[in-house]
């Protein structure tokens, strides 16, 4: 009997084309990223239409080079996964369609993937997850709190109502003329800086979800009326009390919801995690709840990439989840209904 | 030699296999339908009802466009994916030669086109040489209807002018070319995608990895980028 379980893992949601090979769903034995950011850059954003193209050119390139390096044949392969959603659909196309066409080719079982459930499980590529679990999830297109109460199950016990944090920190970091994408750029400016000017937060009490259009806001307007004063603002110091707001709010709720559901394990996922302030605070906050455990996946598995990909769909195959030939590139999946 | 074509450049959904001479199969709608979810289902389906194993291809050919992004992006990731992974020749033709094939005994010149929104079309110009190939004149483009057909007009030519779209611009191509315009009927508005598979049996295989479809037009984004260089540098140099 085969006692390995091989996954092949397939990515396009946005500008990131990546294919993984994972082993028993936390062993990488290949993860290859193809990023299209070089090319967006000019646009100062990723144009859906350059990135489906993109795609196009590097699918079969990258699925290769992942196979190769893993040094495994169609034979070893248990099932491939791919996300089916949500993101850009033309983006979202691509993946699906190659992933349904290697499937059919050699008779391989398909798994559809949600591109947050993947970025959560990215976590299992660190360390066994326990449940019940909680993740933050924090990305250029995501906030939100998911609650896992047992394998391969997810409960959004709170979201963003208006923006997600990485496009606050994005919009901000237009606002400041900081180059795209902007979060790495604040995130660097704000440990320049102090957080001295005075930032609203958005508290939302009784609930989990997260607001930040009034934060992004309110460092518009602290520009604007600076400028007609005349006053200089230093954006270190308004980059530090922005990335202070943020991970004011982030942190506390987080903590809060660990103590309400009582969690074993705090995942944290997404872009976004890449944040060095955030990985700090959240570091220094989590001391004070002994007992649970703060997983912080490596840059690499935070942003966009297949290896979450493939662990994910280790965990929906293993508990019988497959997906059929019709599979469809789905931009607006719902993580609790998939 | 088995070969099987994929058209999604469009509404129309074609894939057929073929063995040497012989049409096995075709499988063809045209509906206002999501490609990405019916495409491998219907080389399932064919492959399946041919008695035809994925593994015993020889050959895969498709249609690079031009057409919709979206549809011609689709049946080219599947095409170049399944001969990469089966380790078998791609081989890609123009959808709008494909679809000219429709006009093999014409006496005269092809002009197949898709509609391209404001006026527009994708279109090209293809004739039947005395050995009955399809030979291309002038090459795939995107032009104004009535741009093209006064192009068109200086060939003193009877046209024929194929596709479902020649509905769009039957008037302004008539306008200009009177009766030396002729459109297909009906039943040869749509490509068939067993004239694919013939065209491309033989044509010499593409570079898989490398392999892109033919857009024709630039991504809007890139052409607007393009242009504001271009300004940029036509200021400086005015300074
Ligand atoms: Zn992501």
């Amino acid at each position: 009997m085969k006692q390995e379980q091989i996954i092949l893992g397939i990515e396009t949601s946005c500008d990131e084309t990546a294919a993984a090979v994972i082993k028993n769903g936390t062993d990488i034995l290949s993860n290859v990223v193809a990023s299209q950011i070089e090319s967006h850059k000019r646009f100062g954003g990723v144009v859906p239409e350059i990135a489906s193209r993109h795609h196009v050119e590097q699918i079969t390139l990258v699925i290769e080079e992942a196979l190769q390096q893993a040094n495994i044949t169609y034979e070893d392969i248990d099932a491939i996964a791919v996300t089916e959603g949500p993101g850009l659909v033309g983006a979202l196309l691509i993946g699906v369609n190659a992933a349904k066409a290697i499937a059919f080719a050699h008779g391989i079982p398909l798994v559809g993937v949600h591109h947050i459930a993947g970025h959560i499980y990215a976590n299992r590529l660190i360390r066994e997850i326990q449940y019940p679990a909680l993740s933050l999830v924090v990305s250029g297109g995501h906030t939100e709190l998911v609650l896992l109460k047992e394998s391969g199950s997810f409960q959004v016990i709170g979201e963003t109502r208006d923006d997600a944090a990485g496009e606050a920190y994005d919009k901000v970091a237009r606002t400041l003329n900081l180059p795209y994408p902007g979060g790495p750029h604040i995130d660097r400016l704000a440990h320049e800086g102090t957080p001295s000017i005075k930032l609203p937060r958005a508290w939302l009490e009784g609930s989990y979800d997260f607001s930040f259009s009034g934060l992004k806001s309110a460092v518009i307007n602290t520009l604007h009326n600076a400028e007609q004063r005349g006053e200089e603002i230093k954006p270190e110091n308004l980059a530090a009390s922005f990335q202070q707001s943020v991970i004011e709010v982030l942190v506390t709720k987080t903590i809060s919801a660990v103590k309400e559901y009582d969690v074993k394990q705090l995942l944290l996922a997404g872009g976004v995690a890449a944040n060095k302030g955030l990985r700090a605070a959240l570091t220094e906050a989590f001391k004070e709840v002994p007992g649970v455990e703060l997983i912080i996946p490596p840059l690499s598995l935070c942003t966009d990439n297949a290896a979450m990909i493939g662990a994910a769909g280790s965990i929906l195959f293993e508990k019988g989840k497959q997906s059929n030939l019709a599979l469809n590139g789905n931009p607006g999946l719902d993580i609790e209904a998939f | 030699m088995k070969v099987l074509a994929i058209d999604t450049s469009n509404f129309t959904l074609g894939i057929a296999l073929i063995d040497g001479n012989q049409v096995i199969g075709e499988y063809i709608t045209n509906l206002k339908k999501n490609h990405s979810v019916r495409v491998m289902p219907a080389i399932d389906t064919l492959l399946k009802d041919c008695d035809t194993l994925p593994k015993e291809l020889d050959k895969i050919v498709v249609a690079k466009g031009p057409g919709s992004y979206t549809g011609v992006r689709i049946g080219v990731t599947i095409a170049k994916t399944l001969a990469w992974t089966l380790n078998i020749p791609l081989a890609a033709i123009s959808s709008l030669e494909a679809l000219a094939a429709n006009g093999r005994y014409f006496n005269g010149l092809i002009s197949p086109l898709f509609d391209a929104r404001r006026g527009q079309v994708y279109t090209g110009l293809y004739e039947y040489d005395e050995n009955e190939q399809l030979k291309e004149i002038v090459a795939d483009c995107n032009i104004l209807s009535s741009e093209w057909a006064t192009r068109l007009k200086e060939w003193k030519r009877p046209i024929l002018f194929i596709g479902q779209d020649i509905e769009i611009h039957r008037e302004a191509l008539s306008e200009v070319l009177g009766e030396l315009a002729v459109f297909v009927p009906y039943s040869l508005y749509n490509p068939k995608p067993s004239e694919l598979a013939f065209l491309g049996k033989n044509k010499e295989e593409e570079d898989i990895h490398l392999f892109v479809p033919n857009y024709v037009r630039m991504a809007e984004a890139e052409a607007k980028w393009l242009e504001q260089q271009e300004n940029q540098k036509n200021d400086e140099s005015e300074r």
